[in-house]
């Protein structure tokens, strides 16, 4: 809250005209080139063995997701012979069979396309939302950033999961892959916002703001070329990481019997049809929670060593 | 401090209003009729039916019933269920559980994530350091619904040592889906306070401490720690309310009878009188609990002023 303050009394001071930064002139002219964010993130990223762990994760799944028949070992999700039920892993058959004798690992591979939809459509959508709504609360201030820091609020206080659940239960939004999406997103996007809306206070008061401004740029020409440029390090960080966490909420949601659908193959799905056998097969609770933990702890990864490329303080 | 205080529970208000009336014309929205359901395999009669609407006051429009069911709500009256047990009954049931099972994740918490914290804080860039950095990027990925399953499948089937399922055993029965609630919190703990101390310990007056010859363990305990716990105060402070709301799936996994689990079986079965109820009480704790942290920042740091 003081921190708003003060940013809001720059803010004026600024429109006023008062500190135009015009008159203290730049001392800080580097010679010779200097290496970008980006650049010296992306030599930071290549050294770290977390990164590369996540992002060869990330690649597999990615793979299994559009290809799934590659990594199937020529077996089909759904050609099952009951002769087979609940028949545990072996060379043949690395994950079993579920208990409709349903080769196992087939069924988890073909598992990996609507987690990944998911994940990443309501990433999406989430950052969408939240780049609109943080840059014009941000940007506008005043009676449109209470209004919707406000809206926020009242997101922020119930949980992703609760409200996902009545909202899929509810119907309103449908059945199906991109409800469970939007569901996601809709109880997801407050983060995002609040990063958004953070940049933007950070820097619209600065010099080149009040340059543009001064050149007669409009407001969403100042935001879109001069302002948000400055928030994608941020979100990029944490749209990774969101990626894996929405994976996670999906799985619990179709375990929780809102999400997926049967006949959808899903790794949800298959936890929950597996719960009730954990004491006589427990791989087929094991090998989809095995897979669904390998692909959060991918975006995961992946988001942590990116965090950790972009954020300057952390540098040695 | 008190102005603060005050316009921050004024602009609770219309968070509160906000959030139960969201979840109000969600639950207004759900498919079905809830009073036919009722009746089961024989159909109750129109008279019948038709006193229950009037009862729920299902008939009306929805802002009509919000503004009713608010009304209520300010003399105490949360309602009932659609089988007549009063809400507040059901809450003063289940909310024990809750609370004691978010109370034995914050211990631990405080017990594993603090200590591992402090341990790998002390000693940047060591064996422990880059293991506990290691172990929370792993503990983080976890999905708690995984998590609760294996190690329900593990620590209590296979090996024993904890029960499967349900309160029986009292508080040793909240141990294991306490521990499953708390993981991604417990990692986090452990990496903002090692984050935070490891900061400190580079701070001005710490240099001044050790330069006047205090042992290292006076410098890290009474310097050092006790600026560098704050934000992880408050961070476990605020995670009250988040666990509280975050209990489903530990709580249906693990058969504890708790708000996350009454609300989920009050979804399922269309208790809108219900679900409302909880929700609008998990959504009024966790901006309590803010508030209290908020309030707390400045009390532990004298920096921090809010007028």
């Amino acid at each position: 809250m003081t921190d708003q303050q003060q940013m809001d009394l720059r803010k004026d001071e600024v429109e006023a005209g008062t500190q135009t930064g015009l008159a203290s002139p730049s001392v800080d002219v580097t010679s010779g080139r200097q290496n970008s964010l980006w650049s010296d993130a992306w030599g930071e990223l290549r050294r770290n063995p977390l990164f590369w762990i996540g992002a060869v994760l990330g690649l597999v799944f990615t793979l299994m997701a559009v290809f799934p028949q590659l990594f199937a070992r020529g077996a089909h999700p759904r050609s099952c012979d009951l002769a087979n039920s609940r028949a545990t892993p072996s060379a043949e058959h690395w994950f079993g069979f579920d208990q409709q004798g349903c080769d196992y690992l087939a069924n988890v591979v073909y598992g990996a396309r609507s987690s990944l939809i998911i994940g990443v459509t309501a990433v999406l959508v989430v950052l969408v939302l939240g780049v609109v709504v943080g840059a014009v609360a941000g940007y506008f201030g005043g009676f449109t950033d209470g209004l919707l820091s406000r809206l926020a609020d009242i997101f922020y206080g119930l949980p992703l999961i609760l409200g996902a659940l009545v909202v899929l239960r509810s119907g309103v939004l449908g059945r199906g892959t991109f409800a469970v999406a939007i569901a996601l997103a809709v109880f997801g996007w407050m983060t995002a916002m609040r990063l958004v809306r953070s940049q933007v206070i950070a820097v619209k008061s600065s010099d080149y703001v009040a340059a543009a401004r001064a050149m007669g740029a409009s407001s969403p020409r100042i935001l879109v070329r001069h302002i948000l440029p400055n928030a994608v390090a941020p979100v990029l960080v944490y749209a990774t990481i969101t990626i894996g966490v929405l994976i996670a909420a999906e799985a619990t949601l179709t375990y929780l019997g809102v999400g997926l659908q049967r006949p959808a193959i899903s790794w949800g799905l298959q936890i929950d049809a597996g719960q009730d056998l954990l004491r006589s097969a427990p791989h087929l609770v094991l090998f989809p929670s095995l897979v669904l933990t390998l692909t959060v702890m991918a975006f995961i990864m992946m988001g942590d060593a990116l965090r950790d490329a972009l954020d300057p303080r952390q540098r040695a | 401090m008190g102005r603060y205080v005050a316009r921050r529970l004024l602009l609770t208000i219309p968070v509160l209003i906000g959030a139960s009336f969201l979840i109000f014309a969600l639950v207004y929205a759900l498919p079905g009729d809830p009073i036919r359901a009722l009746g089961g395999d024989r159909p109750l009669s129109p008279a019948v039916v038709a006193q229950l609407r009037d009862e729920f006051n299902l008939n009306d429009p929805l802002v009509i019933q919000y503004v009713k069911y608010v009304g209520d709500l300010l003399q105490g009256d949360l309602g009932t269920d659609f089988r007549g047990r009063p809400v507040s009954e059901t809450i003063a049931r289940v909310l024990p559980v809750t609370i004691r099972l978010a109370l034995v994740a914050i211990a631990f918490e405080v017990l594993i994530g603090l200590v591992a914290g402090v341990l790998a804080g002390i000693r940047r860039n060591s064996f422990f350091d880059n293991l506990v950095l290691v172990s929370s990027t792993l503990v983080v990925s976890i999905p708690i619904l995984v998590l609760a399953f294996v190690s329900q499948f593990l620590f209590g089937l296979k090996l024993g040592w904890f029960p499967i399922a349900g309160t029986q055993e009292g508080l040793y029965s909240y141990l294991l889906p306490g521990l499953v609630l708390a993981s991604g919190s417990l990692a986090y703990v452990a990496r903002l306070t090692r984050t935070s101390l490891a900061e400190n310990l580079r701070a001005d007056y710490v240099r001044t401490a050790r330069a006047k010859g205090l042992p290292g363990h006076t410098v890290v305990i009474r310097h050092t720690l006790r600026n560098s716990l704050i934000p992880v105060i408050t961070f476990i402070g605020a995670d009250i309310g988040t666990l509280m709301g975050g209990a489903i799936v530990t709580e249906s996994v693990f058969n504890l009878p708790g708000i996350g689990r009454e609300v989920y079986n009050a979804v399922r079965a269309q208790e809108g009188a219900v679900v409302v109820g909880i929700v609008t009480l998990l959504v009024f704790f966790y901006i309590f609990f803010n508030l209290v942290v908020d309030v707390l920042y400045a009390v532990l740091d004298p920096r921090i002023r809010y007028d």
